[in-house]
């Protein structure tokens, strides 16, 4: 508990926000990046329904993808079922686990899209040049790619983070409100709202909204900047 | 001549128009999520009686409350406590002298998986379950009933670390109903309504009614409804026999 204009507000859902948006950056980087590169040298017209399946979350309701989950979570069900076989003991459901599976899938396109159109600029012939000269794929990929879009790599953590931060939906719907391990600040401000303690919900409403705005003037400074120096 | 036809036609319409208004209006009503099925099935009868046409809108009551309190287009508001409906007229939205209490709300224990019908306070105490679905106590009267019982029995502390909140008693009643949460206290309004997922899945038990404050759920007309007849319509309506009959086939007590 801190104080703020004099106004009690927990600080565990923020903990925990910036937790979850940490690990769900972390894990759509590792993952995102060799499904963008693919995406992005790939030829094929199959290529749109990668794309599509990509930007789902973009349109579809996060109530959509909660229900989803919450099915396909369920402790019965067969997705625990085959983790259970890898030694898994927890639920995904109503769990910090289970939050940050699903802002995996809710933020995916904040991550792949920025990372592909990033790769999607680095010159072929570039690659081409250097596997000439003996360097492997991953050389290629260090020396070449990672510094050519790094522009890429920046926008899709900061949306990816600032993305997840804002998460509700799907929180709401798997979560189950558990201090400290689902409650995080867009469910925490919801309840402050329910129960009329509008103090509280506007002290952390107008946070989240600093936030967003910093996070949102980065992406568009982190763009310009290369922007300008790349074009 | 094509001037006094056209006014004619024009002057006929308008009539029609109106008349039909002042026969058959419609009103946009505001209803505590656990009452969604029932206050539907009260609708339709309603509206096949009068002529009248309801439009509910469903949601936790302190959301719809909140809302009715920065302006929103409500006629009625059908609460999921005394409190809310009270409070809309002490802000100066709600209309005094219109406040009844339209159920009385039971609170039950149900489980696919544990034997709660025999040994409801058995299963509790052991607590062998990973989770137990409740509404949120904060903002819903049946999760606040729900957590008053547990404490009073002196089980609170066993199952603390286990309680999962849904907002309102309806997404406390999804927990349970999509098998994530295999236990939890719900609405018996939930368990009884045939179209339910979990009708006659599963066992419930009703909590004594005497463990626990009434749940009373208060109805009140809003400032913006006063002079449609299709709320006095309903409000009355709501109260008849019919109604009251339909409301106990749900799992609710009438006062």
């Amino acid at each position: 508990m801190i104080e703020i204009f004099g106004v009690e507000v927990s600080l565990d859902p923020i903990w925990l926000t910036l937790e979850v948006a940490a690990w769900t950056t972390f894990i759509l980087l590792l993952l995102g990046t060799p499904l963008a590169w693919w995406m992005a040298r790939m030829q094929h017209s199959s290529k749109i329904v990668l794309e599509a399946l990509v930007a789902l979350p973009l349109v579809l309701p996060p109530t959509v993808l909660g229900f989803y989950l919450l099915i396909i979570f369920n402790p019965n069900g067969y997705v625990t079922e085959f983790l259970r076989f890898f030694g898994f003991e927890g639920q995904l459901t109503f769990s910090k686990t289970g939050l940050i599976v699903g802002s995996v899938f809710y933020s995916l396109p904040f991550a792949v899209q920025p990372l592909m159109h990033a790769f999607e600029a680095v010159p072929q012939k570039l690659l081409d040049a250097a596997a000439t000269m003996r360097a492997n794929v991953l050389d290629r990929f260090f020396t070449i790619v990672l510094p050519l879009s790094q522009r890429g790599f920046l926008v899709a953590a900061t949306l990816t983070f600032a993305h997840t931060v804002g998460e509700f939906g799907v929180v709401l719907m798997l979560g189950g409100n558990i201090p400290g391990e689902t409650r995080m600040v867009s469910i925490d401000i919801f309840d402050h709202v329910e129960s009329l303690e509008y103090d509280q919900a506007h002290v952390l409403s107008a946070m989240m909204l600093i936030f967003s705005l910093i996070v949102l003037m980065l992406v568009y400074g982190i763009n310009r900047r290369f922007g300008v120096k790349v074009g | 001549m094509k001037n006094t036809f056209l006014a004619g036609l024009f002057g006929t319409v308008v009539m029609l128009v109106s008349s039909g208004a002042a026969l058959a209006q419609t009103a946009t009503i505001a209803v505590a999520a656990n009452f969604t099925k029932t206050i539907e099935v009260i609708g339709d009868e309603f509206t096949k009686e009068t002529g009248h046409k309801l439009k509910f809108s469903f949601g936790p009551t302190g959301k719809l409350f909140a809302q009715i309190k920065n302006g929103a287009p409500f006629d009625a508001f059908f609460g999921a406590d005394e409190k809310r409906a009270l409070k809309t007229i002490e802000d100066g939205t709600g209309v005094n002298g219109t406040y009844f209490v339209y159920a009385q709300g039971q609170i039950a224990l149900y489980s696919d998986k544990y034997p709660v019908k025999e040994q409801p306070l058995e299963v509790l105490k052991k607590a062998e379950f990973r989770h137990i679905a409740m509404a949120n106590p904060r903002t819903a009267p049946y999760g606040e009933r729900a957590q008053a019982y547990v404490k009073k029995m002196g089980l609170y502390d066993g199952l603390k670390s286990k309680i999962v909140n849904g907002e309102s008693i309806a997404h406390a009643f999804q927990y349970v109903a999509t098998g994530n949460a295999p236990i939890g206290f719900i609405a018996l309004s939930q368990i009884v309504d045939p179209q339910s997922p979990i009708y006659k899945k599963g066992e419930y038990w009703v909590v004594p009614q005497a463990d626990y404050a009434p749940i009373k759920q208060g109805a009140v007309v809003l400032k913006r409804g006063q002079d449609n007849t299709a709320v006095k319509a309903f409000m009355e309506f709501v109260q008849s026999p019919k109604a009251i009959e339909i409301i106990q086939s749900y799992g609710y007590s009438t006062p």
